[in-house]
């Protein structure tokens, strides 16, 4: 009986220290997989330029990401998060409602999502109109009166004549995933607008726009190829009549097997990307909570590195993993920002 | 029977023999098939994982002449830790590089160079400094780490050169490197002593493997003893009625439950209640311990029951008390059965992945963990994190880190299989 309760005190007082767990000494990043790699690089110099260990970063989906993050202060809680999309206003109140109250933002660069196929076939130029034609579950009916149809389109010829007469295929990512939301919120819902009566239900009844816009189909023409866009690349390369639909990082390093569709006449390159005339691109982020700046050494010191020229800079290391960066102004008032730890007011 | 008139039985048989030994023939080629199909699915995964691996252990270096220039670096006294934290070291190198190719001076085209080395030789070149401060001012012919384009560019340029992301100007710097041998690869020894990192050519596997190591160490010292010590009771002491019915139920339906449910279980009880850390091997040890005891706690059983009741009634029967028994006679001719079921256990836990994802272990960490507390990401993991990576080169650290896996798995099963030789009794 001694032994039994000398055991139990033991594995409580195990369990009290860590109730108090004054012992984390390194940053924790939490969030996107789009970002994850950006974060890795900065957190990974971070740790052998300075005096800190290296941050924990950790790749949950923005969703997750947010979740954990505003879960509460405290250093069992995540002290940043990666995002490939702002934070939600619904996000943001569940961040104050723990006691996440202050919350910097900081804008880091654009990430360009492509659809594209395989070397051994012709590039294909697509409309975003094209993308919405071929890929929604319901399109508008082809007799041009205003109701719809299930998606009637075989081919991309069928879409547009301009379009090779081969088979709609076209591989992507999953709904958990931050490219497949960006895609449709970009590229369906972009295309989606070109019709004009459904672009005017975006004011009238946005339930009933992006229900139209949103939902892809499901009779085989896009499938679901799972999270990793290595995967889809690979599959690309055996099946040269598929499309497939990935993050421009992968196209940056697998050059040599598949090339990018232009879209709305423009070719996805660091440049257009930019610039903005390629049209399916978008913002990334990170979010800090204000109140671990002190608790948590290191904080200020990776903000710091992040916002550095040498990281997120027109030549900086970060344009070589494939971010793509913000224009120079843009960048200095942003740094200066995150200098003067400015918390996010409202979106 | 009077129907013999028509066949005696040993003509019947006879008639049926030709038959039965064909079905015979017939049931062993079924089971040799089966086996081949096995063998050569084996092989085929090895010898894909072997040829696609393989590169990983090499890795390529360029030869520099690098000058400490005290300048350059800002470095005044080579022994201030501060000065030396801070150095430009980047910028020897970029030295280094101007000197080889003098005929760069484009911004661009320096920019290219530059990207030439891996940022593995800066650290590098600070440690050299570090741990001898009378290089400042020397120049020195250095073999230093070369970039992850380069690596698989050098690597296949026999057959198929990838080219990936280089240019034309710097393909012809490596093919003018690499005529004058200042190109070799030499066996990759950060592959086995560092941590992850974002570039590939500095990634390594120790960290993860040392994970997997801690990891495991908790979960075998608490599943182990915890799992023997229940079967034991469920064996030897529970007395058969609709309870133990329950709970036996119960054992047995949490064995088949989806790995991910018990990280979801981890982090509500270890993670929200306990408010333990995220992303440290004590957690992941414990949150696979939970999976694990299912397994150990059936295997035990099994195991317990085999044990000959003669042998526990000739115990009883020489005056041992029941715990005397148990411990003296049951348990050690038990042992074998119960190790070959932690060992199927523990095997089970290296591979998992999913239920750490919800305890943070499927995370990027550098630094190597040094005890069950510090973060850290086991095998499968990292396994998965290089999969999804983008850089090419990472495609055979990844087939590189499948084989240690492999290799780990085979040195525990390896070890098992001796301990329960060594622990084997006959009877």
């Amino acid at each position: 009986m001694k032994k039994l309760l000398l055991g139990l005190s033991f594995s409580a007082a195990i369990a009290t220290s860590f109730t108090h767990a004054a012992g984390r000494d390194s940053i924790s990043i939490v969030g996107s997989s789009t970002v994850f790699p950006f974060s890795k690089v900065v957190a990974e110099r971070f740790g052998k330029t300075t005096n800190f260990k290296s941050p924990t970063v950790e790749s949950t989906g923005t969703g997750g990401g947010f979740k954990e993050f505003c879960k509460g202060l405290g250093v069992n809680h995540p002290d940043i998060s990666n995002a490939s999309r702002r934070i939600k206003q619904s996000e943001l109140d569940m961040c104050k409602a723990n006691g996440v109250a202050d919350v910097i933002e900081v804008l880091i660069g654009y990430d360009g999502i492509v659809l594209a196929n395989s070397v051994k076939a012709k590039q294909v130029k697509l409309s975003r109109k094209d993308i919405f034609l071929a890929l929604a579950k319901k399109v508008p009916n082809p007799d041009g009166s205003k109701t719809l149809v299930d998606n009637p389109y075989k081919t991309w010829k069928d879409v547009n004549p301009s379009l090779p007469a081969s088979k709609i295929e076209v591989l992507g990512p999953p709904t958990t995933s931050g490219t497949r939301d960006a895609f449709v919120e970009l590229a369906m819902e972009g295309g989606c607008k070109k019709v004009d009566w459904i672009g005017a239900l975006k004011d009238s009844d946005k339930g009933r726009f992006k229900e139209i816009c949103h939902i892809l189909r499901e009779d085989g023409a896009f499938i679901e190829a799972g999270e990793n866009d290595n995967l889809i690349v690979q599959k690309l390369d055996a099946n040269p009549n598929a499309l497939g639909i990935f993050g421009f990082s992968f196209l940056d390093q697998n050059a040599d097997k598949v090339q990018a569709s232009s879209i709305d006449g423009s070719d996805p390159t660091f440049d257009t990307i930019a610039d903005g005339s390629y049209p399916v691109s978008r913002p990334l982020y990170f979010y800090v909570k204000k109140g671990h700046m002190e608790v948590i050494p290191g904080i200020k010191e990776y903000l710091a590195e992040f916002t550095s020229e040498k990281a997120w800079g027109d030549e900086g290391y970060l344009t070589d993993k494939g971010m793509i960066p913000l224009a120079k102004e843009k960048r200095n008032q942003i740094a200066k920002n995150v200098k003067d730890a400015v918390v996010l007011k409202s979106l | 029977m009077n129907n013999s008139d028509s066949m005696s039985v040993a003509e019947r048989v006879e008639k049926n023999l030709a038959k039965r030994y064909r079905a015979e023939k017939r049931f062993r080629i079924f089971g040799m098939i089966s086996v081949s199909i096995g063998i050569i699915a084996l092989i085929g995964l090895f010898t894909q994982i072997i040829s696609n691996g393989a590169g990983a252990f090499f890795q390529t270096y360029v030869k520099l002449d690098i000058t400490f220039d005290a300048d350059e670096l800002g470095i005044s006294d080579p022994t201030d830790p501060d000065q030396l934290m801070i150095g430009n070291y980047d910028g020897i190198v970029r030295d280094a590089l101007r000197e080889r190719f003098p005929s760069v001076t484009k911004r661009r085209e320096k920019r290219d160079l530059y990207s030439l080395v891996s940022i593995g030789a800066s650290y590098r070149l600070q440690s050299d400094l570090r741990q001898n401060p009378q290089l400042l001012g020397t120049t020195q012919t250095l073999w230093v780490l070369a970039d992850d384009d380069v690596d698989v560019y050098f690597k296949s340029r026999e057959d198929e050169p990838f080219i990936g992301r280089l240019n034309d100007l710097q393909v012809e710097w490596i093919e003018s490197l690499a005529k004058s041998n200042e190109l070799k690869t030499k066996f990759n020894t950060i592959f086995f002593t560092s941590g992850d990192s974002a570039e590939p050519e500095q990634a390594g596997i120790l960290g993860a493997l040392l994970g997997s190591l801690l990891t495991l160490l908790v979960t075998l010292l608490l599943s182990f003893p915890i799992g023997v010590a229940a079967a034991i009771y469920l064996e030897e002491y529970a007395k058969s009625n609709k309870f133990t019915d329950f709970i036996e139920v119960n054992i047995n339906n949490l064995a088949a439950v989806p790995s991910v449910i018990f990280g979801l279980l981890g982090l509500a009880i270890f993670l929200n209640f306990f408010n333990m850390p995220r992303s440290i091997p004590l957690v992941g040890g414990f949150v696979l311990t939970l999976m694990t005891l299912p397994t150990i706690i059936i295997s035990s059983r099994a195991a317990i029951k085999a044990v000959p009741p003669s042998i526990r009634q000739a115990a009883l029967g020489m005056g041992a008390s029941k715990m005397q028994m148990i411990l003296h006679h049951v348990l050690p001719l038990a042992l074998p059965g119960m190790l070959t079921g932690a060992i199927i256990g523990m095997a089970q836990a290296l591979g998992e992945t999913a239920p750490l994802l919800m305890i943070g272990m499927v995370a990027f960490i550098v630094e190597l963990p040094g005890s069950v507390a510090d973060p850290a990401t086991v095998l499968p993991v990292q396994i998965f994190l290089w999969a999804d990576s983008p850089e090419r080169a990472f495609t055979e650290r990844t087939s590189a880190a499948i084989m240690v896996l492999l290799a780990f798995l085979i040195t525990m099963n390896t070890f098992a299989i001796w301990l329960r030789k060594k622990l084997e009794r006959r009877w």
